[in-house]
């Protein structure tokens, strides 16, 4: 995780805010890193994460991951982690047919409706485990990225309502038995096409929007590319169950990306400029 | 989806100001860093597979002009005249290297374009051990006896391949064909869509048009049956897949496309890609890809398109353009637009501060320079054209030199 980038969203991995739904966004650039950053975030606050992968094999991650404290792959063996790794899968569901159903069932069907199939995984992936001693302290679901499913079929209302979905179980859950609230969080990552005419993109990247706590935007520079300045990073807080009476808060910064973090930076207050 | 010129050897040119000529994939792009043989001084640990070189930055294993497990995208130039060119860059560093290759087509037998690949241009020394391997590897009953450092001759021999050397990239000469007994003695396999469609190869049901599936097919089979994931242990060693595909996207794939809008196979091409994609990063392989993007009709697949690959590189070519006139383009045939290059494994990406660039072929040699404008020596040149020279310089990025700034500027 990227300590700049924490304190400017004032949280740090022990007390950040439950029942959350966070929105990366990135137009003209890579938004990756916030993945990343908060992937890790989220694995050092002892959170049980479930991440849908669908853009990078594993190992891209787990590399990454080292370079910013967290070792992927023991995280995957001792159950913190459930990984999905789309790539891999979405090859063995195409050459082999499956006896069970599989997450990514519907690269098969030509007119598959919906993604149930994967917010089935992830509910099984997230659902607290009855041990007794509560290891983890809160599920975080985790999706790189929402736009790779419209390009392979489904609509943009089927992922509305598998994000939905998801945040209903991994937001708040009420057990049979007790009454066990289960505030988890969510982050997904959608790309903004700009100005290529994705209408699919837009209808699903407005419907995130307005459902969203925290929208994360990573612009390019309007002016191009600069060495020095990678980027523009948009925070918005906001509040979508409450009638707008507030102003939205809202920061702009920019930001250069090293090779082991990130440094953000007021506008125009390039380490390089000044 | 590989892009000529990008990728694979792509690193900031090193210190000069103006970007080397493009070595024989076309790039002009060096990785910066392992600058070592790495393979020999990094331990058994690393697999050195010829005309490989891990690289420092991220370790992944560079190929020339291309990562393993990398997908790059070239967008062709209108009238498809270049991208066949760099393609067979691709695929001619494939053979000079020892890889082996897989070419697929829908319009050109394989083998065709595997008759159009350029020669590789050898230095002498090099020349040298490259004929004697190749007699080595035809009859290798027939070794030279050693007289007086007989010892060594009990020793294993080292690489058996085309070159010895393991040189990173090579350069190519544009103008000659590739010699025969090279091709013959790669390993390549063809896949040309009239003669497969036919065929009986079982098709798993899925939703891609079938010029789509049976190709990747094709490629699973490849892949699975001769190692390159890993599957079976291979006796010999590792080696690295290179696979090409001409004119993805075109309807003579049996994608729609580029002749309708909204037409019924609009995922089609965005779900192989994918897959193909997942079959990249579990293989040790990297793919070329040449699209027809100027006749593709809904933008937004071409953005889906672009997020799917690894590197995309677009070809601009000059040909029937009103740039083909322009003084400003005279020296060169064509612009290069580098669109995405890939942050893999790791934050950062090797992003050079050169965005314009310009491609040009002479009669041997394929080059890729930086885009400067021609200095402006004649006094008397009229204002019209000073005008346009303005109008062309404002397209450019802020790398090239502001001689020509505005169209208001003092004439003295």
């Amino acid at each position: 995780m990227f300590v700049e980038l924490n304190n400017l969203l004032n949280t740090t991995p022990d007390r950040a805010e439950q029942g959350k739904l966070t929105l990366l966004c990135d137009a003209k650039t890579d938004g990756s890193f916030l993945v990343h950053h908060f992937l890790s975030f989220y694995l050092k606050a002892n959170c049980k994460v479930c991440f849908v992968a669908l853009i990078q094999s594993f190992s891209h991650y787990s590399i990454v991951g080292q370079k910013l404290g967290v070792s992927l792959t023991m995280a995957r063996e001792r159950g913190q982690l459930v990984f999905l790794e789309g790539l891999k899968s979405a090859v063995d569901v195409v050459f082999q047919a499956q006896k069970e159903p599989h997450p990514l069932q519907f690269l098969r069907e030509a007119n598959a409706g919906n993604l149930k199939p994967l917010f089935e995984f992830v509910r099984e992936a997230l659902k607290p485990v009855d041990s007794g001693e509560a290891r983890w302290t809160y599920p975080v679901l985790l999706v790189d990225d929402l736009s790779v499913l419209l390009s392979l079929g489904m609509g943009a209302v089927a992922v509305l309502d598998f994000i939905h979905y998801c945040r209903a179980t991994v937001c708040w859950e009420l057990k049979a038995s007790i009454l066990y609230l289960m505030q988890g969080n969510m982050v997904v990552l959608v790309h903004d096409s700009g100005d290529a005419e994705d209408e699919e993109n837009d209808i699903l990247l407005n419907g995130l929007s307005h459902q969203s706590h925290l929208i994360l935007r990573a612009e390019g520079l309007a002016t191009g590319f600069c060495r020095d300045v990678h980027g523009q990073l948009r925070i918005l807080w906001r509040r979508p169950s409450q009638p707008a009476v507030h102003r939205d808060q809202s920061f702009t910064y920019q930001y250069k990306i090293q090779d082991k973090s990130v440094s953000f930076f007021a506008k125009g207050m390039s380490p390089a400029v000044l | 989806m590989a892009a000529v010129a990008t990728c694979g050897s792509v690193a900031a040119s090193t210190g000069s100001a103006v970007a080397t000529a493009s070595k024989s994939n076309v790039t002009s792009f060096q990785r910066r860093g392992p600058r070592a043989s790495v393979t020999n001084d990094s331990g058994p640990r690393l697999v050195s597979i010829a005309g490989t070189r891990p690289s420092v930055r991220n370790g992944q294993l560079l190929v020339s002009t291309g990562l393993p497990a990398l997908d790059q995208l070239l967008e062709e130039d209108k009238y498809n005249i270049y991208s066949p060119l760099l393609f067979k860059y691709f695929l001619a560093e494939g053979i000079v290297n020892g890889h082996t290759l897989l070419v697929a087509s829908a319009k050109e037998d394989p083998a065709n374009i595997l008759q159009e690949l350029p020669a590789p241009l050898l230095d002498d020394k090099c020349k040298k051990e490259f004929d004697e391997d190749v007699y080595n590897h035809k009859t290798p009953e027939s070794n030279i006896k050693m007289k007086i450092a007989w010892r060594y001759q009990l020793l294993p021999k080292m690489e058996i391949g085309p070159v010895s050397s393991s040189r990173f990239g090579h350069y190519y000469d544009a103008s000659k064909r590739m010699p025969q007994e090279l091709i013959e003695a790669s390993n390549w396999h063809g896949f040309f869509l009239p003669e497969k469609i036919s065929s009986t190869l079982k098709v798993e049901p899925c939703s891609l048009t079938p010029g789509y599936t049976k190709l990747l097919q094709f490629i699973q089979n490849i892949i699975y049956e001769e190692g390159f994931d890993g599957s079976n242990p291979q006796k010999k060693q590792r080696n690295i897949l290179r696979i090409g595909i001409q004119n993805l996207g075109s309807p003579l794939w049996g994608d729609d496309i580029c002749c309708a809008e909204n037409g019924g196979n609009s995922h089609s091409l965005t779900k192989f890609l994918y897959v193909l994609r997942g079959l990249l990063r579990t293989s040790l392989s990297a793919c070329i890809i040449t699209m027809p993007t100027h006749l593709i009709q809904n933008k937004a697949i071409i953005a889906r398109v672009t997020t799917l690959s690894d590197v995309v590189v677009g070809l601009e070519s000059f040909i029937g353009s009103e740039r083909e006139t322009n003084p400003l383009y005279k020296d060169y045939h064509g612009l290069i637009h580098i669109r995405q290059i890939p942050r893999l494994n790791n934050l950062i990406c090797d992003e050079s501060d050169v965005k314009d660039l310009a491609f040009k072929l002479k009669r041997k040699l394929f080059t890729i320079e930086r885009l400067h404008l021609p200095p402006d020596l004649s006094d008397t040149v009229s204002r019209s054209s000073k005008m346009d020279l303005a109008e062309s310089a404002k397209r450019l990025g802020p790398g090239c030199g502001m001689m020509a700034g505005g169209k208001k500027h003092l004439d003295f």
